[in-house]
């Protein structure tokens, strides 16, 4: 193999899984270090500066982070349950205990007299806004609702994640003198024609997908879409449902609407779904969640029809199917059991999302694909009317907060390339630095014990309050001192280890040392023949092995990363520093002078 | 040294033996020796060969004098018997330990200054003697712990850190085992794992007296140009006369053998000690050979390793000395204590 080369700053990111895997690369061990430290506000500002709402994500995020983690792959068989770090509740600790932190964000920019239009107060809206507001852009965002937020607002029930939260979070937006207004936008024409240098469309999933069956009519009464539901329960127009209740459908709204269910009345809930329960779309832990609520979850039935008496709804059928696989393909067929039949006095439909762009007139000069979504350039977020952006679910369909939050990113920078003149394909890079930890012989600048703790639980609130009350939040939040050991279990991926060729003279220290056999010193050979033939097998090919030049007896030195426990051992043990931990910080650049490319800076 | 304990997360396809042990089980504390040190790595591929063959900790005993070498068997085997002696006096405990209980397999620990000045005497004896052992011999040329001075075995115009030249004659810990008898006698280089380790495991299996010199630059005092036990200078110097593969039984191998000049050595316990030769005109089995081949590659500068001499033949002290084949502790009081008629018995025979 070449020799790796560690200046591409995607090699080390890379290993910084959790960062690698965030969509918008928060650097997670940087602030669970902070946390760690008790510098909570500085954690917090880690955070902010990446993802906006770690309030509301350390409550509600999807955590991409969490399965890429390595502590994960490093507990295997050596603990009965490997466990990631719990990345996204420690984010919370950091809102949770961190002092007031209005003096240490942006202010708005002197204006520079550009009109910018965001449709749908959602977090990809928001995040264009924070972006942009604090370079002087003229920022309005439009909403249909009279507060800002979107979906984490209307559609996320407060037992998840309360209003204070909410408010907090897109306040520091608001604060920065972005305009919010109740609007609904009937026609991108309309709009277009109001002045604005650029239109930023993040409205978001808003369509519940309809189940059409016999029955669907005569029992709309008591058949609701779950995200129309939840909305109405979030602004309270609903507070109460039927003592029976069906929740159709796999994924986390219908999650929350099984949940908010039994907090309205509810007392015989149900999930049911046509797949496995395994390979339901909901997180592992809102099905644990749901679970733990006594809510049962039925798998392999599809509904087939509503059972409509006296013009009233009082039950469903089913009937029973099996997975079976054939050609690779996974086919749902009836199991030839009779049907089965549930009462209910209410159904929830979360069967899925849709986008819909009713407003956005066909002929605005924004080209829509097949499937009737608008043609967005997945980098620049740019359609094709040059100065019209996508983001969020209004961009490729329904994905999650975190995902609105990078695309908001992506879109800021393009704006703010577009009115200054720039090529919007030119990225700029991200910000990095890599520095060396060492601070005497057998001091580094972080923490380098490993801790053998399993994951931590985040504790509830007594499940007799929080049945009650639909605004009770469930989860408590770990105190500081559970935060503090769950904060051990992380691994510093970010402290790489950095192995310099020419001081090595081979005396096997650091293999000797390694307690994840990770380093081997071989004869070179193709990537495929090295993985097989090092000291342990590199069998997951997702994690790349760190290769160096020849070395005085012609071998090369390979490291395979994918269980290193970032303990500095190695470099410890070396007598010559040819190994040493360095602390690899990659930011990356938000729209601003930073973004702008080097041409542009010299020439103005 | 470090501060930080060695994590005890392993890598998840690490592999256990037959007894169900892993690598990692066989180890002991973290080494306080200084970062780089050639002992360590002789610590690691003692661990690999204890776990290769599959040897319960407990049923091994190791024994080692003063120095930097002595003070390793705390860095491996954390579960075996341990006995730290007085300087240059391993041998007489390991003897006395293996009259006492030969079904223990003994592990004698030691360095140059250990063996080759204040315990030369020792050394020689329990190579004469035939003690049933691995004897290793941490070799590195000079006192690492009083900072660094010339040793027994330094090479005649070797030079120091601080460049003064070693003007006496060294002591070939190799030549004095094949003269005063060990029955295997080998030697190696600590940065050369994949010839150590098996050598190692030949050694346990071999019923006698078992030697191995291993050269392991000390990094902190002898590892610089003009030095003889430096990584470089034996990288560069190193002569393996052969390559050898240590089968524990006939049925194991299952490596094929095409290239001419393999030498097939069983064993007393049904072992098999396979050897590559890479030099054409050394025979293992021939003492006078050997001897002559080692002190001529010595005038070349070079360092000769591999397997240098094996006795296949070889017995060890109990059977020179028709001794009680049972361990002490497993004989009764009457065995122990035969009482008064016996000893009388005993010196009237001798009047």
């Amino acid at each position: 193999m070449q020799p790796t080369d560690v200046k591409n700053p995607d090699y080390f990111h890379k290993v910084v899984d959790c960062q690698w895997a965030c969509p918008a690369h928060t650097a997670v061990p940087e602030y669970i270090r902070l946390i760690a430290a008790g510098r909570y506000s500085d954690a917090y500002m880690v955070n902010w500066e990446s993802n906006v709402f770690p309030g509301i994500l350390g409550r509600t995020c999807d955590r991409p982070c969490e399965p890429a983690c390595r502590r994960s792959r490093v507990e295997e068989e050596n603990n009965p349950k490997p466990e990631p770090v719990a990345i996204c509740r420690l984010k919370r600790v950091a809102a949770d205990y961190k002092d007031d932190i209005r003096g240490r964000l942006p202010k708005k920019g002197k204006s520079n007299g550009k009109k910018i239009a965001c449709v749908g107060a959602g977090p990809a809206s928001l995040t264009v806004a924070r972006d942009l507001a604090p370079l002087g852009y003229e920022v309005t965002i439009f909403d249909q609702d009279p507060r800002a937020g979107g979906m984490i607002w209307s559609q996320i029930p407060r037992f998840r994640l309360p209003l204070e939260v909410i408010d907090e979070e897109v306040g520091y937006i608001l604060d920065l003198g972005v305009s919010f207004l109740q609007r609904k936008i009937t026609s991108m024409k309309e709009l277009m024609g109001e002045g604005y240098e650029a239109l930023f469309i993040g409205s978001g999933a808003p369509r519940g997908r309809e189940l059409d069956l016999p029955g669907r009519k005569d029992g709309a009464k008591n058949i609701h879409i779950g995200i129309d539901w939840l909305s109405s329960v979030s602004f309270g127009h609903t507070s109460k449902i039927g003592k029976r209740v069906i929740v159709l459908g796999g994924g986390n709204t219908a999650m929350d609407c099984c949940r908010t269910s039994k907090r309205l009345g509810g007392e015989d809930v149900k999930v049911i779904v046509r797949s496995g329960f395994e390979e339901m779309k909901a997180s592992p832990w809102e099905k644990e969640d749901a679970q733990h609520e006594g809510i049962p979850i039925l798998n392999y039935l599809v509904p087939k029809k509503f059972v409509i008496e006296a013009g009233k709804l009082t039950g469903m059928v089913f009937e029973k199917v099996k997975a079976v696989h054939e050609n690779g393909r996974r086919n749902l067929v009836p199991t030839g059991e009779p049907d089965q039949h549930f009462e209910c006095d209410d159904v929830l439909v979360a069967v899925g999302q849709e986008n819909a762009f009713p407003w956005i007139e066909r002929d605005a000069g924004i080209a829509f694909d097949k499937s009737n979504m608008p043609v967005v350039d997945k980098v620049t977020m740019q359609s094709s009317a040059p100065n019209v952006f996508f983001g969020g679910d209004a961009a490729f369909g329904p994905k999650n907060i975190i995902w609105a939050v990078a695309h908001g990113h992506d879109a800021a920078v393009s704006i703010d390339k577009l009115l200054n003149g720039e090529d919007l394909a030119e990225r700029p890079a991200p910000g990095v630095s890599l520095m060396s930890q060492k601070m005497g012989i057998h001091e580094w600048s972080y923490d380098n014990e490993i801790h053998a703790d399993m994951r931590y639980k985040v504790p509830w609130r007594d499940i007799k309050i929080t049945l009650k009350n639909v605004k009770a939040e469930v989860e408590l939040g770990f105190d500081v001192a559970t935060a503090w050991k769950e904060a051990q279990r992380c691994l510093n991926c970010d402290v790489q280890t950095v192995f310099t060729d020419r001081l090595c003279i081979e005396c096997d220290a650091c293999v000797d040392i390694c307690p994840m056999d990770c380093i081997t010193f071989t004869g070179n050979a193709d990537e495929k023949e090295l993985r097989n033939h090092l000291n342990a097998p590199a069998r997951n090919l997702t994690q790349d092995l760190y290769v160096s030049g020849p070395l005085k007896t012609g071998r090369v030195m390979v490291k395979d990363e994918d269980v290193c426990l970032h303990c500095g051992l190695c470099a410890e043990r070396c007598p010559t520093g040819a190994w040493d931990m360095q602390k690899f910080l990659l930011e990356m650049t938000n729209a601003g002078p930073g973004c702008r490319s080097h041409r542009q800076k010299k020439a103005a | 040294m470090t501060y930080v304990l060695k994590p005890r997360l392993h890598h998840p396809t690490l592999p256990k033996n037959k007894i169900g042990y892993t690598r990692r089980d066989y180890e002991g504390k973290v080494s306080t020796l200084c970062a780089g040190c050639g002992h360590d790595s002789i610590s690691a591929a003692l661990i690999q060969a204890f776990w290769e063959l599959d040897i319960q900790p407990h049923r091994v005993a190791k024994l080692s004098g003063i120095g930097c070498s002595s003070k390793t068997p705390d860095y491996f085997l954390g579960n075996s018997h341990g006995f730290n002696t007085v300087h240059g006096r391993m041998p007489s405990a390991l003897t006395g330990a293996n009259l006492a209980n030969r079904e223990l397999i003994y592990l004698g620990v030691s360095g140059d200054g250990d063996s080759a000045s204040i315990g030369l005497g020792q050394f020689a004896h329990v190579m004469r003697r035939g003690v049933n052992m691995t004897y290793i011999l941490e070799n590195n040329g000079v006192y690492g712990l009083t900072k660094g001075q010339f040793s027994a075995t330094a090479d005649q115009g070797s030079k120091s850190k601080r460049g003064a030249v070693n003007a006496d004659a060294p002591v070939d810990t190799v030549s004095v085992a094949l003269l005063m008898g060990a029955t295997f006698v080998a030697r190696s280089f600590s940065g050369d794992k994949q010839q150590l380790t098996p050598l190692v495991k030949a050694a346990i299996a071999h019923q006698g007296a078992a030697f191995i010199d291993v050269i392991s630059p000390c990094v902190a005092f002898n590892n610089h140009p003009g030095s003889t036990k430096s990584y470089d200078y034996v990288r560069d110097h190193n002569e393996a006369v052969n390559r050898l593969d240590f089968w524990p039984t006939r049925e194991a191998i299952t490596v094929d053998y095409t290239e001419g000049g393999v030498i097939e050595v069983p064993q007393h316990d049904g072992s098999i000690i396979k050897l590559r030769k890479l030099s054409a005109s050394y025979d293992p089995t021939d003492r006078i050979g050997a001897q002559d081949q080692i002190a001529q590659a010595a005038v070349k500068g070079e360092v000769l390793t591999g397997l240098l001499y094996l006795a296949p033949d070889a017995e060890d002290l109990h059977a020179h000395l028709n001794t009680c084949a049972v361990p002490f502790n497993q004989l009764g009081e009457k065995d122990l204590c035969p009482g008064a008629g016996t000893l009388e018995k005993i010196n009237a025979s001798l009047r």
